[in-house]
């Protein structure tokens, strides 16, 4: 519970509104920004004591701009620390709408960890959902952008049904509190289907893989954070056990594998494997037990950091040959040897390999299902932590470093972009080997011990005997210049498709009765022309000089008859 | 369709998977001696990691008869469990991916190319 009064200034807002002044700084010291101000944030975010902020009021609510507590700061603090490594990674990025984006988008996603009510959260919600679209735009070219605009259209929509909700929630209950929401009501089922949307859940799961990759180089290492791993917070915060959560979760987790195994550009191989890692999120806050809930919030911390630094090795490999499928690459083993080394940091990590971070996180989502008797949610669990290993493990490193030679011989990437890398994979192994400092920032006490000896071999049995299941079924796997239909399809093909149809037969159907309604309504005005119209009876003037002598005619009656009758 | 060593695959869709103009090296690799090969990439170093891979994989089925666990539902007690289970569904998974690809796999300009 809230104990202190902090200040109300968010340190999400400090990062926004510090990032307007990356235009206004010669070249020179863009990188102290760049890295400064999220170095700040993390620092405000890491030294914030639980509590909450003074209650400001606006119209007839209450809202409470900061409240600070454990969940709330492994967010802010994830999401600062991201920040750090993609301003470090994006030094070089040329496009200053690009970095400004960037950084606003990272203080709106530490705003919304640590709103303290639900209209906070909502204004630092869309603040995201903006600046993740001007860091899609900001990619440059027609495909991009439109990518931009499905992107927006899609999280405009997700904004309305959380509004509605919030809205619905408050005339119900009275309350814009983030804790305990009840989505069998209609508002907080709204308010739970806008942020599954963001989580790239079902049915709308597309946006993703369809905008994400469409990013720049350094562009798509920032989307990956921010919009999925804030919606797990609210997740965890509002709806924490809600049951529905570990179906749409392990749904998630076997889409994004067998659609990244059908891929062929290898950054929508890892994006689609972000949803598979959100699913394991989702499941996770699903269960809902004290084990699942740090689960879910470790194993969005550990995520964070490794799938960045796959996508990191991706855009090191995009910005240095330009192409981006699978088809065109192979062999960059040979002169990209840091870049490969990081990648397999990274694969190795959202595989959960033992010593790596994904390891002592995504187990606990598995304990916690077993410890609740969930026994196909179990199976199911380790199937889909063997199918990772398949789909971005091996798959990803495998195409891009090794498989043919693509001829293709380019060096390793700037020094920046190597550090950002080697940052975040001495994070990944780091946590790996010593999670306590992990475990320590997790919202419950852990007592979970992830290194038995029981647990290290059946992990190594599944990941390897996968491994083999890979090479055996690699002739399966070619590789072909093709894209898998997904939702998208809906409003990128059937939509417009309908709409060209009705457009034809609207146009047919007025063709036709044009001439058929052209005669009735010329019959019309010829009626109205006729009786109405200049050279009617009604419209003729009659002469005027027999209208007086009517006049006079009558007048000399009236007198006669005065004078002579009466 | 042209494979790395230039034959016809079958059961491919249509594509210039890769033809020489993309992979001009590739030629160049299979017509130089073995030695100038990078090490990794020599059927001689493939073999070796083959023959390693094959023990680790037998050594940690065989591990499974000394470690002794916490079965949570019977099943998960077998011999080798996360073994087979590992090599099992993800057999699956590729199938299931391979089948639903029949369905749903479109060129990628099938949205049409913008800019691309």
């Amino acid at each position: 519970m809230a104990t202190t009064t902090i200040s109300a200034m968010p340190p999400g807002a400090w990062l926004a509104l510090g990032a307007l002044l990356l235009p206004l700084v010669t070249l020179r010291f863009r990188p102290v920004l760049l890295l400064g101000l999220p170095l700040v944030t993390l620092w405000l975010v890491w030294t914030l004591p639980d509590g909450s902020s003074p209650v400001l009021p606006m119209f007839d609510y209450q809202l409470v701009l900061v409240e600070s507590d454990s969940l709330g700061r492994l967010f802010g603090i994830i999401f600062s620390l991201m920040a750090v490594a993609g301003g470090l990674f994006a030094l070089r990025q040329k496009s200053t709408v690009e970095l400004v984006a960037a950084t606003v988008y990272a203080g709106g996603a530490v705003g919304v960890a640590l709103a303290g009510d639900l209209v906070t959260l909502f204004v630092f919600w869309e603040i995201m959902a903006l600046a993740s679209t001007t860091v899609l735009i900001s990619a440059g070219g027609a495909r991009a952008v439109h990518a931009a605009m499905r992107y927006f259209f899609v999280h405009i929509f997700g904004g309305s049904l959380l509004m509605a909700g919030i809205v619905m929630n408050l005339a119900n209950t009275g309350s814009l509190a983030v804790e305990g929401l009840d989505a069998s009501t209609l508002g907080g089922g709204l308010i739970l289907a806008g942020v599954l949307l963001n989580a790239a859940a079902p049915p709308l799961s597309a946006w993703l893989a369809d905008a994400y990759p469409e990013a720049s180089y350094s562009g798509m290492v920032t989307l990956s954070a921010f919009t999925t791993k804030a919606a797990v917070y609210v997740l965890i915060r509002a709806f924490p056990g809600t049951e529905i959560l570990i179906a749409v979760g392990l749904f998630m987790i076997f889409y994004g594998i067998i659609y990244a195994l059908l891929e062929n550009d290898m950054r929508r191989i890892l994006a689609y494997s972000i949803v598979n890692q959100v699913g394991f999120m989702v499941t996770g806050v699903g269960i809902g037990t004290e084990m699942a809930l740090n689960g879910a919030a470790a194993h969005a911390f550990t995520h964070i950091i490794y799938k960045a630094l796959l996508l990191m090795s991706a855009g090191s490999v995009l910005y240095q040959t330009g192409k981006r499928k699978c088809t065109d690459l192979g062999g960059l083993f040979q002169s990209m040897p840091v870049t490969m080394v990081c990648g397999v940091i990274g694969a190795l990590s959202i595989s959960s390999f033992p010593l790596t971070s994904g390891f002592v996180s995504k187990s606990m989502i598995g304990q916690a299902a077993a410890d609740e008797h969930l026994m196909i949610t179990w199976f199911l669990l380790w199937a889909a932590s063997a199918g990772v290993f398949l789909h971005a493990g091996i798959k990803f490193p495998w195409f891009v470093f090794f498989q043919k030679d693509s001829g293709l011989r380019p060096p390793d990437p700037p020094w920046h972009m190597q550090a950002a890398m080697i940052f975040f994979a001495a994070l990944c192994i780091g946590l790996g080997v010593w999670p306590q400092p992990l475990y320590a920032l997790l919202p419950e006490p852990v007592q979970y011990v992830p290194y038995t000896v029981p647990h290290v071999v059946n992990m190594l049995q599944l990941l390897l005997f996968s491994g083999l299941a890979f090479f055996l079924m690699l002739p399966m796997m070619k590789r072909s210049l093709t894209i898998t239909l997904d939702f998208d399809w809906v409003y990128r093909a059937l939509g417009p498709r309908v709409t060209e149809r009705t457009a034809a037969s609207v146009a047919a159907i007025n063709r036709r009765w044009q001439a058929v309604g052209r005669r009735r309504i010329d019959g019309v005005f010829d009626f109205l022309t006729r009786h109405m119209g200049p050279n009617s009876v009604a419209a003729q003037t009659p002469d005027s000089s027999l209208m007086v002598l009517l006049v006079v005619a009558l007048l000399g009656v009236l007198l006669y008859l005065r004078f002579f009758v009466s | 369709m042209r494979t790395a060593g230039g034959r016809c695959a079958r059961g491919e869709r249509q594509f210039p998977f890769l033809t020489d103009a993309d992979a001009p090296g590739l030629y160049f690799l299979e017509t130089m001696p073995q030695e100038d090969k990078h090490w990794l990439v020599r059927p001689s170093t493939i073999r070796r990691l083959w023959i390693w891979f094959g023990v680790v994989l037998t050594g940690l089925v065989l591990a499974d008869g000394f470690v002794h666990g916490h079965p949570n539902f019977g099943l998960d007690g077998t011999f080798g469990f996360c073994a087979w289970y590992g090599l099992a569904t993800c057999m699956a998974m590729v199938i299931i991916a391979k089948v639903l690809g029949r369905l749903l796999k479109r060129p990628d300009t099938y949205y049409g190319d913008d800019d691309d």
